[in-house]
């Protein structure tokens, strides 16, 4: 039995990222990582005919790159695992029409990087294939006419609003040895505090990030020194101190090792209130940051919270809550 | 609305207290300044027509076109939204803000094709101002046309 616990699922094989690849928008180019990405875009609509046609195509192009860096024949992928914020995933499924992979479409919003490594991993351990690509995308311009206004609207932004990435990650999961790998996976329940504004996100998904991060540990047997660095995907600066402060009153002092990769992409002067959000933005710190610096070994063992919320405009319009998800995987060198 | 557990309601409030808040004499004053340069700006246009001749009910027309017209092309060229972000309600409020909500979306669903984008999405955020200021006119009219027959 893989399974460890009530969620969490250990790889016996451990499947490896051989490659990665991220392409970035300009404003995330001159972020914190500008250093650690293979594309920055010169600008977002990269010479396309609409921002939704670019996000495929940054999307394609990831995927694309990510398997040149992994020097695994194209042939030799057995599935393409995708999806992004826009209605129907069509980034993902239309990137997919171009590459001709079996696909799998998927959605958990900004958590759906995690999602896809979550499956990746498991359909390698579990003997179905032996390369997977798992690859998510968003784009600012696409989401803000999806979720909010349109970008010429003169309207003041909620300083708990968060910025969504214009971006996507791609990695090659494989069965060969190689560092660093997936060891362990927690799939997170859906958790709804009660949170119904969909400009403050942050505040919505902490308790599930807090919830996977718990059950994690608890599942595993493992505590916060068996890893260097937490990572949660898009709380942001708010979502971060709250999340913080609910582990601390669970028992869990992460504070010296934990970020969010939300607060990190961009510097706090490109005024991005709260922080980033978006499918790419746990994709590109992962893909990018986390994966280069796992290969030079400043990481050795990370734990990656990726955080999603599950509402759309309907249901926020209906006044509803907001449903939250967060899928943890753990990346270790052996 | 849903009902709220024990729970929820009590990560309500402690969120309430983790969050920003917003700067309101900054913004305050941001929105007197743009919205009072913006006004003046309408005014030294009414005093001129009204210089020229016209009555101050007929100098209104032509003033508001204008507005609409800097409205629109500031818009256009992208610097609407950029002034919003600091002006806030000083640069929605006036009629350069109503051009602004009926121009950028116009703009923004332009691909989607002229009909089903442009003209069906056009009113999609100053939709509701019209049909709620169409409405409360015509029942403030009825109301005054009814008191004048007492």
């Amino acid at each position: 039995m893989k399974k460890l616990g009530r969620q969490t699922v250990q790889f016996e094989k451990a499947p490896s990222i051989i490659g990665t690849a991220t392409i970035v928008g300009p404003k995330e180019g001159q972020g914190r990582f500008k250093d650690y990405y293979d594309l920055i875009l010169k600008d977002s609509i990269y010479q396309e005919r609409s921002w939704e046609k670019a996000e495929t195509k940054i999307l394609k192009e990831s995927v694309e790159m990510a398997i040149k860096n992994s020097k695994v024949p194209t042939a030799k992928i057995d599935y393409f695992i995708a999806g992004d914020l826009l209605n129907q995933i069509i980034s993902a499924g239309f990137a997919a029409r171009e590459l001709g992979l079996p696909f799998l479409g998927i959605y958990g919003a900004c958590s759906t990087i995690a999602q896809g490594a979550i499956i990746g991993a498991m359909i390698i351990d579990g003997d179905f294939g032996e390369n997977v690509v798992a690859a998510v995308s968003s784009h600012f311009c696409t989401a803000e006419r999806q979720f909010r206004f349109p970008l010429e609207l003169g309207n003041q932004r909620k300083p708990t609003s968060q910025w969504t990435v214009t971006g996507a990650g791609a990695m090659v999961l494989s069965a060969k040895a190689h560092n660093p790998r997936i060891t362990r996976a927690t799939v997170g329940k859906v958790i709804d505090m009660g949170e119904a504004d969909p400009n403050d996100m942050g505040t919505a998904m902490a308790p599930a990030a807090v919830d996977t991060i718990v059950r994690h540990f608890e599942d595993t047997g493992k505590t916060p020194d068996d890893y260097d660095l937490i990572l949660t995907g898009d709380l942001g600066s708010i979502g971060k101190d709250i999340a913080e402060e609910l582990l601390r009153q669970k028992g869990y002092d992460i504070s010296n090792k934990y970020t969010d990769c939300g607060v990190l992409i961009f510097y706090p002067e490109q005024d991005v209130h709260a922080g980033a959000s978006g499918c790419a933005c746990a994709a590109v710190v992962t893909c990018g940051y986390v994966y280069k610096e796992m290969i030079r070994g400043k990481y050795n063992r990370v734990l990656l919270v990726a955080t999603g919320a599950l509402l759309s405009t309907t249901s926020s319009q209906q006044g509803e809550t907001i449903p939250c998800i967060a899928h943890a995987i753990a990346l270790e060198n052996l | 609305m849903p009902v709220l557990t024990k729970e929820q309601q009590d990560y309500k409030k402690f969120s309430k207290s983790k969050r920003p808040k917003p700067p309101l004499l900054k913004n305050m004053t941001m929105a007197f300044v743009v919205g009072g340069t913006i006004c003046v700006i309408g005014q030294v246009f009414l005093s001129f027509f009204i210089a020229k001749g016209l009555t101050p009910s007929q100098a209104a027309g032509p003033t508001s076109i204008i507005m609409i017209f800097f409205g629109a092309f500031l818009t256009g060229t992208g610097v609407y939204d950029k002034l919003g972000k600091y002006a806030g309600a000083g640069s929605i409020v006036p009629i350069t803000g109503f051009a602004n909500s009926i121009v950028s979306p116009a703009m923004e669903f332009k691909r989607e094709g002229y009909v089903f984008g442009v003209a069906a999405k056009m009113f999609v955020v100053a939709g509701p101002v019209l049909v709620y200021g169409i409405t409360s006119a015509t029942i403030i009219g009825l109301i005054y046309y009814l008191l004048h027959m007492l």
